[in-house]
């Protein structure tokens, strides 16, 4: 059972959504009913796998140790394994890989159109995304890395908005640019290192030692260099960031909570997973450039966030900026302060997860006065098709209208800007904590990003919910109990982690110890 | 080996031999002539079934005219597999004039006898001779619709490209038999290695590898693959961009792994007096991938985007070959086996396309992945694999081309190339798909089933790569088993 349960948590969704094609005939396609079901027992099944691995979940032992490791050959002349594994790094990705899934499978309970394809390609999405974050084998990393594209570009593409085409191709050729040189970098490892191998565990050990050059240049420089490309498309780093906005945008709700909740960690986790360990020497040269970054992403994601009159497109670039705090914690990883160091790799964890959570809410909640205004401006357009409104406040005072709703937004909002005892706020603060332990002047600039962060949030929920009320949104209806269901539980882990994120920071402390050590080791 | 005592290990070309003889007495006779194309494919299972009775063997045939060895053996399984799924399908076509089905499938045949000369001549002579056996029916099948203009005009552009190629080929070959007085592949190597003045070397073999760059359609030799592949009738478009293409690799390997290698196809073998045409290939290969990919992009006619896109999997294919190792030979045909399904099965679907929507530009595609819901979600699969990315088997044959320069470690100048244009190509795949699933459809549609038998072979035919992604380690074996080139 132990050994079998991270291959369940990849493969259940694949057989739930193979179970679908049989319904297509008995049913039609078109009667969502039967398919929502299966995708929500199927998702459930897995967030509870997950909650038992969690619950059974060592995190003292490394990979190498752990129960629940699969290793098995698959192609023996090409060493290529099935290997799977779960350490502090990614069972929080597990339990919000899970969560998030099931919940959006809830939040696309309206889903009408083509519901066969819609959820079978979601639950495709979800074991893709799995079994990124369960392998440990190079080549299998990748394959489910890129497993995940074509149901993301049809999600997007046929189910989002009216860029939706446009959206999904650009996505789709973005992350395929960084993957490709992901490709390369992968064998260049193998081929590198001795003996020839994927896997992520030996290669910690051997990869070390390459040292040869390619164009005057050392193949492990190189190797870091594709790496990067390849995670600074998804996180998505400055200046890779141009797809983020109109994905996010142009995606179905339920898909853009995926998107910001799980796929943006995708980058940050493959670099602490293989960039890191793997090339330490390079992460110590490269640290400074990474933290720089972050703090690029931080406050340009926050000034364009600010000028943005689409709530969701502001939630997207609040994406980018709040991606930034992880890529500086991450960066304070050659403090010579080891409280720092741990600070900052905890925090940018920390950070990944409770990211996670927060921009699920947000987008959720976008998502929510959308079905019903079928709108989401702050503030119209001045070319919208009805011209007397232009320039004008869109919503306004409703928040008498739907006190509930109001409730949770203006608790995602705080959680966004990072409000004392919201979960946002302990994983940035150590993010900082972390930074400036190395990076003073920069941290002290990332720091501005709460302000600017505070700006748009604050004046969004001001325009949207206070002052007096909008006649046109006089017979809004506050949020239904399908609705709770979904913002609930992020609601009460945004909350419980502010207060007490001694859980969290158990689960992954020790292995971002682990990590930590490998690059102090090469200093 | 004599010519008599030869004969017993050539059966399975006999049967062919005798199948096309037997079908043109057939056609002549009124009531056996709809049994020509039953007999055609018996004549294939046969071929195959004696075929693997020596496989694994290695001989000289006919006064060493021909070898018999397990690279020529692999080749012989593609070739039969194609032409015995074109046959079947073209039966199923309704662009082809079935009052003309006889002369076809014997064409058909006749082709294939080529094909399988080609893999195995080792004869200057019989390597002229078995590219002409398959050039000169090819430009008969691309003109196949009568009353088509565009048929008429890709026949006659073959047939003018055709003989240009051949003719400079020709010439690279007399030069060779010129300076080395010899006409066997062996022969040559032998006599070539003392040659000192490289250039004498360099001029034949350009002019050689222009007739084998026509065959598969190497730029610049290029210029009749888009307009055949979009002329001529699709099944026969199909079965060009498969079958001629593996041949045209194969004896590609042979030839410039027997003549200008010293050392053979083992490892360590370096090319013959210095002559560096391991370069001269890898540009051509940056330049095939490049150049047929960016057309690709413009292409708004289904055909013509499949034929710029398989110019530029040559291109990848070149890529591997620029590595004279075994191992970059099995990258090769383990590229071809899964471009043999993934190709298939695209062409396969422009045929339903054609047949049952008169669709011929993408534009028309609109809307199949509601109009036939299983073949769309099929193709999708092969685009995904001529894009090359996983879970497909594309993804595994590009893996293994890309593993070869990075095992070489030389050439990684070709590697970025390569994966910028598989970017590139994701586009223009990804262009019918867009089509398929995502554009709006203004008219109502309704359900469209395919041929049973058009159906049932895009979704095998697609379905293998998936299966060849999932476990590609027997095909692996299989290959390195059959890569023992014929040696004196």
């Amino acid at each position: 059972m132990e050994s079998s349960i991270l291959t369940l948590l990849i493969f259940l969704p694949v057989a739930g959504a193979i179970i679908m094609l049989p319904f297509a005939k008995l049913y039609g396609k078109e009667n969502p009913h039967i398919y929502k079901w299966i995708a929500l027992v199927t998702t459930s099944l897995q967030l509870f796998l997950s909650w038992v691995l969690y619950s059974n979940f060592n995190p003292a032992m490394s990979i190498t140790e752990s129960p629940f490791t699969v290793q098995l050959d698959w192609i023996t002349h090409f060493n290529i394994q099935y290997y799977l594994g779960v350490d502090g790094l990614s069972m929080p990705m597990v339990l919000l890989t899970a969560l998030l899934s099931c919940i959006c499978i809830i939040a696309s309970w309206n889903i009408e159109k083509q519901a066969l394809g819609y959820f079978s390609l979601f639950l495709l999405l979800d074991a893709g995304m799995m079994g990124v974050f369960l392998s440990m084998d190079f080549f299998l990393f990748y394959i489910f890395w890129e497993v995940m594209l074509l149901p993301m570009y049809f999600l997007i593409g046929m189910w989002g908005g009216p860029q939706r085409m446009y959206a999904a191709i650009k996505f789709f050729l973005y992350t395929l640019f960084g993957s490709v040189f992901m490709l390369l970098a992968m064998l260049a490892l193998y081929y590198y290192s001795d003996p020839h191998t994927f896997s992520l565990i030996t290669l910690i050990q051997t990869a070390g030692s390459i040292d040869a050059e390619i164009w005057g240049m050392s193949v492990k420089y190189l190797i870091w260099i594709s790496l990067f490309i390849g995670f600074a498309i998804k996180v998505p780093v400055f200046p890779f960031h141009t797809w983020l906005p109109l994905a996010h945008v142009e995606a179905p709700t339920a898909i853009s909570v995926i998107l910001a909740g799980v796929l943006l960690k995708m980058g940050t986790y493959g670099l602490l997973r293989i960039s890191y360990p793997l090339l330490p020497g390079e992460v110590v040269n490269f640290s400074y450039i990474l933290a720089v970054l972050g703090v690029i992403n931080i406050i340009w994601g926050a000034v364009n966030a600010i000028a943005q009159i689409d709530m969701k497109k502001m939630v997207a670039y609040s994406s980018v900026s709040h991606m930034g705090y992880v890529l500086l914690g991450m960066a304070a990883v050659i403090s010579e302060s080891p409280e720092g160091a741990q600070a900052g790799l905890n925090g940018a964890l920390m950070q990944m997860f409770n990211h996670g959570t927060i921009t699920a809410m947000l987008f959720l909640l976008v998502g929510m006065i959308y079905e019903r205004a079928h709108h989401r401006w702050i503030i119209f357009p001045q070319d919208y098709k009805q011209p007397e409104l232009a320039g004008q406040i869109a919503f306004g005072g409703i928040g008498a209208k739907v006190p509930v709703y109001t409730a949770f937004v203006a608790m995602a909002f705080f959680a966004g800007l990072g409000l004392p005892a919201m979960s946002g706020f302990i994983s940035e603060a150590m993010c900082f904590i972390g930074g400036f332990s190395v990076f003073r002047t920069l941290t002290i600039i990332g720091t501005l990003g709460i302000l600017l962060n505070a700006i748009y949030f604050l004046r969004a929920y001001q325009r949207i919910f206070l002052g007096p009320l909008n006649e046109a949104y006089k017979d809004l209806t506050d949020i239904t109990g399908r609705e709770l269901i979904t913002i609930i539980p992020l609601a009460i882990i945004v909350l419980w982690f502010g207060v007490y994120p001694a859980p969290l920071l158990d689960m992954i402390a020790p292995a971002m110890d682990g990590i930590i050590q490998i690059v102090q080791s090469v200093i | 080996m004599s010519n008599l005592s030869s004969l017993s290990y050539y059966i399975p070309e006999l049967i062919i031999i005798s199948a096309i003889l037997l079908i043109i007495i057939l056609d002549i006779i009124p009531s056996t002539k709809p049994y020509t194309f039953n007999l055609a494919l018996a004549s294939i299972i046969a071929s195959a079934f004696f075929l693997c009775q020596n496989y694994g063997e290695s001989h000289s045939l006919f006064m060493g005219m021909i070898a018999l060895d397990p690279f020529s053996h692999y080749f012989k399984y593609i070739f039969l597999f194609a032409t015995f799924s074109i046959i079947l399908i073209s039966r199923f076509d309704r662009q082809l004039d079935k009052k003309y089905a006889s002369e076809y499938n014997c064409l058909l045949l006749i082709v294939l006898l080529g094909l399988f000369l080609m893999s195995s001549s080792v004869n200057l002579l019989m390597i002229y001779l078995s590219i002409e056996l398959v050039s000169i029916p090819s430009y008969i099948l691309a003109g196949m619709l009568k009353n088509d203009k565009e048929s008429n005009e890709a026949s006659l552009k073959y047939v003018i490209f055709g003989s240009l190629a051949s003719g400079l080929m020709l010439f690279g070959l007399s030069i060779l038999y010129g300076i080395t007085g010899s006409t066997d592949i062996s022969g040559i190597s032998s006599a070539l290695q003392i040659i000192e003045f490289p250039l004498t070397i360099y001029f034949p073999l350009i002019l050689i590898l222009a007739g084998f760059g026509y065959k598969i359609s190497m730029v610049p030799f290029h210029f009749w693959t888009p307009d055949v592949y979009e002329g001529a009738p699709t099944p026969i478009t199909a079965f060009l961009s498969v079958a001629p293409k593996a041949a045209g690799f194969a004896i590609l390997i042979r030839i410039f792994y027997t003549m200008f290698t010293v050392g053979g196809i083992s490892e360590g073998a370096v090319t013959l007096n210095g002559i560096n045409w391991p370069a001269l290939i890898a540009v051509a290969s940056a330049i095939t991938m490049t150049l047929g990919n960016l057309l690709a992009i413009q292409q708004k006619d289904v055909k013509r985007l499949l034929a710029y896109s398989s110019i530029s999997h040559v291109g990848f294919m070149l890529m591997a070959f620029v590595f004279i190792s075994p191992e970059a030979v099995r990258a090769i045909m383990l590229y071809l086996f899964i471009y043999l399904f993934m190709n298939l099965s695209a062409f396969y679907m422009a045929i339903f396309a054609s047949n049952k929507l008169n669709a011929h530009v993408i534009d028309d595609w609109k809307g199949m992945g509601r109009i036939n819901p299983i073949l769309s979600a099929f193709m999708v699969l092969s685009l995904l694999s001529l894009t090359g990315l996983p879970p497909t088997a594309g993804f595994v044959g590009k893996v293994y081309v890309f593993a070869e320069l990075f095992k070489h470690q030389q050439f990684y100048w070709l590697a970025v190339v390569a994966i910028l244009n598989s970017v590139v190509s994701l586009y223009y795949y990804f262009s019918i798909v867009k089509a398929m699933y995502l554009d709006e459809v203004e008219t109502p549609v309704e359900a469209i089933e395919a041929h049973s038998v058009i159906k049932w072979s895009i979704i095998l035919f697609s379905a293998q790569n998936l299966l060849f992604f999932i476990y590609w380690e027997p095909l692996i074996e299989f290959i390195d088993n059959s890569i023992h080139l014929f040696e004196v």
